[in-house]
């Protein structure tokens, strides 16, 4: 990649925060012009994220250095398959949301699209760059934006889950800020490549330093990803969240997972010596564990926000335990698993508000809303509900009928593909073994099968109260623009089982790719300064 | 000077972690706080603790040992600046908390 085509690396996180900005310019009344700008961005984005991973799955790592300072010394952004797909993971999911909100939300409370675009600008941040220090920045500036998003809409319920959310992953940070401070201490390098070159050569005592850093480092990732025993801030947080938000907080402990997944393998792969597989055993128990608990919260929930955040734990659960088991093949399934969960779980959080629009419990929050925000604009938001079309219920039930498939993992859809190809992975042995499989990994299995029957219990029970015996039948009035991206979401599920083939091949690539983390040290270390033109020589 | 440091980066954090478990809304923010100067001062001393270096290179070159490491400095400015950023808006949020609830307590009601 040369030329022009080179600084399509740095736009996704150009973008988001020169339209925040530019946003940040209008005030509220001017609510067509914001929303105008900030569809424009993410829809911008959607185009130079499917474009960034054609160009990431054809070519190797791509480096982009910043101020044009060589690699270890300078910030870099790196372009490989991982990122490039959770780019475009996060452009998908942040268009449909957003075009959800637009339908009446965004006027909920004060500037979200503004928030909007710096949360986008946040995770693309954290997706793209390869140095540590600077993923803590991206990973604060995302945060940031995420703590005026969960009160957005305002109301008792919201300011106090998020109250209890801005402590907790205030406190996360301090604990990343440690363990960056520590590995650089020991190290002398916040670049991620340089630092899986250094660890190798670490002596025993500085080792056992690095191990503790990276140790309280994880920490502040799994609180993000919300394993077990440190997630219990997150059903909370979740659930009462305006429903794009939650929608795109669906991707935000997907963030977790990512670093996890791209540092566990790039610093603590087999060249890491006796520190090799750091923290893999800790992770596929505490992923389980999570398993376990999100499994229960499903069947627990008595309302359908709790069942969703519910079912964000599983995922988490099942990825966790995923990167713990360090497998190429066992990746590859969990990377497929990861987009379409997180995709479903993004959907059932947009779809939950619509179906519970007919039964009150959304309509109570909104009144509150309305109330805390200035009742002013009651009218306009009622105008805005209108359209109902016919059929709104079967179009409703449908999408809640599929949306189970997917949680429950059941064929035909992607999340039946993306179970199944965890599973096939986990249980076929690893070459060079006697052909034993781990007691681990039948656990696993069970408890990935145990969670789907979970998952559709929980869903059937909901659907069935919902649509085949409600006390009375209300129908709820949903416009077009809400139902619409839900729909176009639950069709990309679709795209991902038609289409599973050459998916799964991607991720194929992009788990081999990780697994031998050598081209990507190789590319960062190794990329190449511009020469600045008519330099003069000296 | 490493004791001094090390108590006292000890002392504010444990206050710190105490005052974050407490009930009241503003005894977490003072705790934050706390852990947050605690864990600048930590930063700080990752790049080695000296006296009478500059972090700046100036004048003669020559050995490195005589500079202090400037890259924990420039960490520490920046976990300032988003540190103090990110408690102000939870201060925000503790004054809308307590606004909205009527009480100062962490869950938004008083224990029974």
């Amino acid at each position: 990649m040369t030329g022009w085509s080179h600084h399509l690396i740095i736009a996704p996180v150009l973008l988001p925060l020169a339209a925040g900005a530019l946003l940040m310019l209008y005030d509220e009344r001017r609510q067509f012009l914001k929303a105008t700008i900030n569809l424009a961005s993410t829809f911008a984005l959607v185009v130079i994220s499917i474009r960034l991973a054609e160009v990431a799955d054809t070519s190797a790592t791509s480096v982009y250095l910043l101020g044009n300072w060589p690699a270890p010394l300078g910030i870099v952004l790196v372009l490989d398959r991982l990122s490039a797909l959770m780019l475009v993971l996060t452009s998908f999911l942040a268009s449909a949301a957003l075009v959800f909100a637009l339908a009446r939300w965004h006027k909920a409370g004060a500037h979200f699209h503004t928030l909007f675009q710096f949360l986008l600008m946040g995770l693309n941040g954290a997706f793209l760059t390869g140095d540590l220090f600077n993923l803590f920045v991206f990973f604060e500036v995302m945060l940031a934006a995420s703590y005026g998003l969960v009160l957005h809409g305002s109301g008792p319920l919201r300011v106090k889950a998020g109250l209890h959310y801005i402590a907790i992953n205030l406190a996360a940070s301090f604990l990343f800020l440690i363990g960056v401070s520590l590995i650089y201490g020991v190290t002398g390098t916040l670049n991620m490549a340089d630092l899986a070159v250094r660890i190798s050569g670490l002596a025993a005592g500085d080792r056992i330093l690095l191990e503790i850093g990276a140790a309280v480092l994880g920490v502040a990732f799994l609180v993000k990803a919300g394993m077990w025993p440190l997630s219990n801030w997150l059903p909370n947080a979740y659930s009462v969240a305006a429903a794009p938000v939650a929608a795109v907080f669906a991707l935000l402990s997907k963030v977790g997972i990512y670093v996890l997944l791209r540092l566990s393998l790039l610093v603590f792969g087999a060249h890491a010596g006796s520190s090799a597989d750091f923290g893999s055993g800790l992770l596929i128990v505490g992923g389980m564990a999570t398993i376990a608990f999100g499994m229960i919260g499903v069947i627990a929930s008595q309302a359908l926000g709790r069942l969703a955040s519910y079912s964000v734990l599983v995922s988490s659960g099942t990825l966790l335990a995923a990167i713990g088991m360090s497998d190429a093949g066992v990746t590859a399934g969990a990377l497929f698993y990861l987009v379409s969960s997180t995709i479903t779980v993004g959907a059932l959080f947009l779809l939950i508000e619509l179906i519970e629009r007919g039964q009150n419990p959304a309509a109570d929050i909104l009144a509150v809303t309305a109330e805390a925000f200035g009742d002013g604009d009651e009218e306009a938001v009622e105008e805005q509900v209108g359209v109902a079309f016919p059929g709104t219920l079967a179009i409703l039930g449908v999408c809640f009928a599929i949306c189970g498939l997917l949680l429950a993992g059941l064929p035909p859809l992607s999340g039946f593909i993306g179970k199944f190809a965890l599973l096939a992975a986990v249980l076929t042995p690893a070459a060079g073994t006697d052909g034993g499989i781990l007691s681990a990994a039948w656990l696993y299995t069970a408890l990935l099968i145990l969670s789907g029957l979970a998952a559709l219990l929980s869903m059937l029970r909901f659907g069935i109260r919902t649509f085949w015996a409600p006390i009375e039948v209300v129908v709820p009035r949903v416009s077009l623009r809400e139902i619409v991206p839900v729909v176009l979401l639950l069709l990309l599920t679709l795209g991902l089982t038609i289409q599973g083939g050459p998916v799964m091949r991607y991720m194929q690539a992009t788990a081999s790719s990780l697994h031998s983390p050598q081209q990507y040290v190789d590319g960062v270390l190794g990329a190449p300064r511009v020469q600045p033109q008519g330099a003069k020589a000296e | 000077m490493e004791l001094v440091l090390a108590i006292s980066i000890a002392t504010l954090a444990g206050s710190g972690v105490w005052l974050l478990l407490r009930p009241r809304t503003y005894q977490v923010i003072v705790g934050l706080s706390l852990i947050s100067y605690a864990v600048n001062l930590f930063i700080f001393s990752m790049g080695r603790l000296r006296h009478d270096a500059a972090p700046v290179l100036s004048g003669q070159t020559g050995n490195l040992a005589d500079y202090a490491d400037p890259v924990p400095q420039a960490l520490v400015l920046t976990a300032i600046v988003i540190g103090f950023a990110t408690t102000a808006l939870f201060l925000v949020v503790l004054l809308a908390s307590r606004g909205l609830t009527g009480t100062d307590h962490v869950d938004g009601r008083e224990p029974e």
